[in-house]
């Protein structure tokens, strides 16, 4: 059956289809008439070359990290949780309530609050298809992207016409009051002598991703839950016999996996904006889907999946900045790498386990 | 072509996959119109050897004859218009299409189908006639129980016109019943001309249908025979190389108290459908009670029912106190709290997850017992010690916890579960289908532990299609038919033509 050695499993398919990947969107570079070399420097420099660039490639990889977790953790579950976007809108108005309605005496307590808050919010938008899954059978893929468009329409709502400051043009909330304010890398790395740049939004909720990565590991591979979790993704007659309801484990995985798309609105609307604005989330709750598959749904292979991307996307910001590549070319090549990380891996794989097969035969 | 030439040799064939050696210098003839057995334990190499004859695989050496012509078989393709049909043991049938449009599927006369329906509608009538393979071309194949599926796969293969038709353990899914009207087939098919090759490690099957008998071991082909020169005996051994006991060794029951007592029980289904109807049952301790019938009367619910996992209503103690049958109580870790094990009809759709370690398997339905935790976490080391412990006294091949289930053969996956389930020390131990796609050295291994668990004074359910099976280890027969008992017997008061009568409803 396992004719590939792990590591190949693991780090050899994923670099393959990157390198693919990479290959294919220099042709398209090259085919609009630019320098591919130039441009991979360019998203080089921009994303890693500062402390300014990595700032921002980590802030992005926390959102991701939080999402990518979000849809790892239903998937074992065999659900595939697609309202991550929705869940991390939601867990947006959590914060923003969290942080505006109580007043805050210091930004540890707050974190605290804003954590639990937008938890709560995530999973209770995911808590709803979870139900409808566990108990009536609705296809959660299909819930989910409805409550995408739920959610949105909701922030809208209450956007503009509850938490919108009177005399505001803006449908945003107010700003977050001081005692709030998250400390950034700037401010943490200060601490130990280290100078990162005081512009970058990223902040201490990159850390806290960190820890959700090893709890995430601990629930799935070293709890009962988590190996009723996956025990249930396997197999649900399999689940049944071992006395595990479906229902139950439904509903933690997803309300699990909702919490954790939540998460990251701390770091987008309380560490970054500081309040809550229109599409705060920008995707990240679908970038999620493609940081799980390519980490193949593990906390570890998530978080280099969401470097990766964090570092697509601050690069192909700089690329749009100073070239006249255009923005949409970034959306393509982010696109390419979910392509051939995602739905093409077999293309990669299958390949391979011959050359493998070849290898283990000459051996014998 | 020599008319006495045979309809199949092969000679010299070799296939390696990787280290392993699957198929080693084999060399067969079978002669036209007759029925040749293959016979060997899972993993032996027979379905190796048959996926080459089709175009699967691609032998490393050998050549294979075709009636006297060498024939090279690269595809499936190549292997059909050689005159070779297959009927695989998991059907390959659209479930939703009709008998016809099946028949025809990758056979069809040019892009319209009418004209290709009516041909095949034809042939069909003439096929019917000629080998006595009655199927209704119009059915659906949803609704058609396995036998007749079965009849359709067959149908397929001829209507391709096969001369050679390999079947890979075709009873591994039929009733007694049924798998009589397929050795009926196969008779009027050897009668036409038609080279059979029944691929079955069943000794039963191999004594009563077939001419001739090649025995399979470890990549070899240990002999071929005569079938009516040889003893089960003798082939069993042959297979295992090594002397084997067909009849289980079994002192007589001594037996004690009432362990499991069940009033009146009802199950109905989802579509509101009586599954069972009323069902009476005591198992006592020390005695083994085996429930016969054909697959689908009921046993399955009643096996789902002791383990928790599906609803009903009567009333079932266990050691006087009763249990929960529709409430919070009625899940399988309650019932294996309460000294319950079950060994599942089906291991690998539910008595393991396929894609977990064995070890990760021998927590399975236990992984919340208290000497698996260490404080909120799982303790794995001693899960893996525990694993490897038990690996050792139910002696799985390989050895190693952290194989993952499906890499393990049927036999030692069973081994598995058993070790598992039995080594709990349950009150009563609920076996559905022990030795189904089991090998003849993992039986004999497992139906010792099954027998050695009753005569530690343990009370044991027993749930198996296979007759023979059910005589030589239940001290007790009850026999289920349509949801009810139709009666019960003492094992060694009856024999399989009663039994048969009361499987089939006749009320005796």
């Amino acid at each position: 059956m396992d004719v590939m050695p792990k590591w190949a499993e693991v780090v050899l398919v994923p670099l393959i289809s990157l390198i693919l990947a990479a290959l294919i969107s220099a042709l398209v570079i090259l085919g609009i008439g630019e320098d591919p070399i130039a441009a991979v420097e360019l998203m080089v420099t921009g994303a890693l070359g500062s402390t300014y660039g990595w700032g921002y490639t980590l802030y992005y990889a926390t959102n991701f990290l939080f999402t990518g977790l979000a849809v790892s953790v239903a998937f074992h579950a065999g659900l595939f949780n697609i309202g991550g976007e929705g869940q991390a809108m939601l867990g947006g108005l959590g914060v923003a309530l969290a942080c505006l309605l109580i007043p805050w005496p210091h930004w540890t307590l707050a974190l605290l609050g804003a954590s639990l808050a937008a938890a709560l919010f995530g999973a209770a938008w995911a808590a709803i298809p979870a139900f409808l899954q566990a108990k009536r059978g609705s296809h959660i893929v299909i819930t989910t992207i409805m409550f995408n468009f739920i959610g949105a329409a909701v922030l809208n709502y209450v956007l503009v016409n509850v938490m919108r400051p009177a005399g505001s043009m803006d449908p945003a909330t107010a700003r977050f009051p001081e005692a709030v304010h998250l400390p950034t890398l700037h401010d943490i790395l200060g601490v130990v002598g280290i100078s990162f740049s005081r512009a970058a939004p990223a902040n201490i909720t990159f850390l806290i991703a960190i820890v959700a990565c090893f709890l995430v590991w601990l629930l799935l591979w070293r709890t009962w839950l988590g190996y009723e979790i996956r025990s249930y993704g396997k197999s649900e007659p399999a689940a049944k016999y071992a006395g595990i309801s479906p229902v139950a484990i439904t509903m933690i995985a997803m309300l699990i996996s909702g919490a954790l798309a939540g998460l990251m609105a701390i770091n987008n609307v309380m560490g970054e904006a500081e309040r809550l604005v229109l599409n705060a989330v920008e995707g990240a709750g679908f970038i999620g889907i493609a940081v799980a598959l390519m980490g193949r749904s593990h906390p570890f292979g998530v978080f280099l999946a969401a470097l990766l991307f964090g570092f697509l996307y601050q690069g192909g910001a700089e690329l749009a900045l100073w070239t006249s590549i255009p923005r949409e070319l970034i959306v393509v090549i982010q696109a390419l790498v979910i392509l051939f990380t995602g739905a093409l891996d077999n293309m990669v794989r299958m390949p391979l386990e011959k050359l493998f097969l070849l290898l283990k035969r000459k051996e014998a | 072509m020599a008319d006495n030439a045979p309809a199949i040799e092969l000679k010299g064939i070799s296939k390696a996959f990787g280290p392993v050696q699957a198929n080693k210098d084999i060399s067969i003839s079978v002669m036209p119109g007759t029925i040749h057995g293959i016979i060997g334990e899972n993993g032996a190499g027979k379905s190796t050897l048959m996926s080459i004859l089709y175009g699967f695989y691609k032998a490393d050496r050998g050549e294979i004859f075709i009636s006297g012509r060498k024939t090279e078989i690269p595809d499936s393709q190549a292997a059909i218009s050689a005159g070779i049909g297959m009927v695989f043991q998991h059907f390959k049938l659209v479930e939703n299409f009709t008998v016809l449009e099946n028949i025809i599927l990758g056979a069809e006369d040019g892009g319209l189908l009418r004209p290709s329906l009516a041909k095949a509608r034809k042939t069909l009538v003439e096929l019917e006639q000629e080998y006595g393979l009655n199927v209704d071309p119009d059915a659906v194949i949803q609704d058609l129980g396995v036998g007749m599926q079965q009849r359709v796969e067959i149908l397929k293969a001829l209507y391709r016109q096969a001369d050679i038709l390999i079947l890979d353990e075709p009873t591994g899914v039929l009733t007694p019943a049924e798998a009589d009207q397929l050795f009926r087939i196969l008779g009027r098919l050897r009668e036409e001309g038609k080279t059979i090759i029944l691929i079955t490690h069943k000794l039963r099957e191999i004594m009563e249908a077939t001419d001739t008998v090649s025995v399979m071991r470890r990549g070899e082909m240990t002999a071929t025979v005569k079938t009516h020169q040889t003893s089960p005996a003798e082939l069993a051994e042959l297979m295992v190389g090594r002397k084997v006991l067909l009849r289980v060794d079994k002192k007589p029951a001594t037996t004690g108290d009432v362990v499991l007592d069940i009033k009146g029980l009802r199950v109905v289904d989802d579509q509101k459908v009586e599954r069972l109807k009323g069902i009476d049952l005591q198992v006592r301790a020390g005695e083994i009670l085996g429930i016969a019938g054909v697959a689908g009367n009921g046993q399955s619910e009643l096996l789902e029912v002791l383990g928790g996992y599906e609803k009903a209503t009567g009333s079932i103690t266990l050691n006087g106190q009763p249990l929960d049958l529709t409430g919070k109580g009625s899940d399988g870790r309650t019932r294996r709290q309460r000294g319950i094990g079950h060994v599942p009809e089906d291991r690998q759709r539910e008595g393991l997850i396929m894609d977990f370690s064995a070890w990760e398997n021998t927590a399975f339905g236990y992984h919340r017992a208290p000497g698996y935790q260490n404080g909120v976490l799982m303790d794995n080391s001693a899960i893996r010690e525990d694993t490897a412990a038990k690996m050792q006294r139910f002696d799985v091949r390989p050895p190693n916890p952290s194989l993952a289930a499906k890499s393990f053969s049927g036999g030692n996956q069973q081994k598995i579960v058993l070790a598992r389930e039995i080594e709990r020390n349950p009150d009563l131990l609920l076996v559905g289908q022990p030795t189904r796609g089991v090998d003849i050295g993992a039986i004999e291994f497992i139906h010792q532990q099954i027998v050695a668990l009753r005569d530690q004074g343990k009370a044991i359910l027993l749930v198996s299609v296979e007759l023979e099976e059910i005589l030589a280890l239940a001290d007790r027969v009850a026999v289920m038919f349509d949801g009810v008992i139709m009666g019960e017997r003492m094992s060694d008061q009856t024999d399989e033509k009663e039994l048969g009568l009361l499987m089939a409803g006749v009320a005796a």
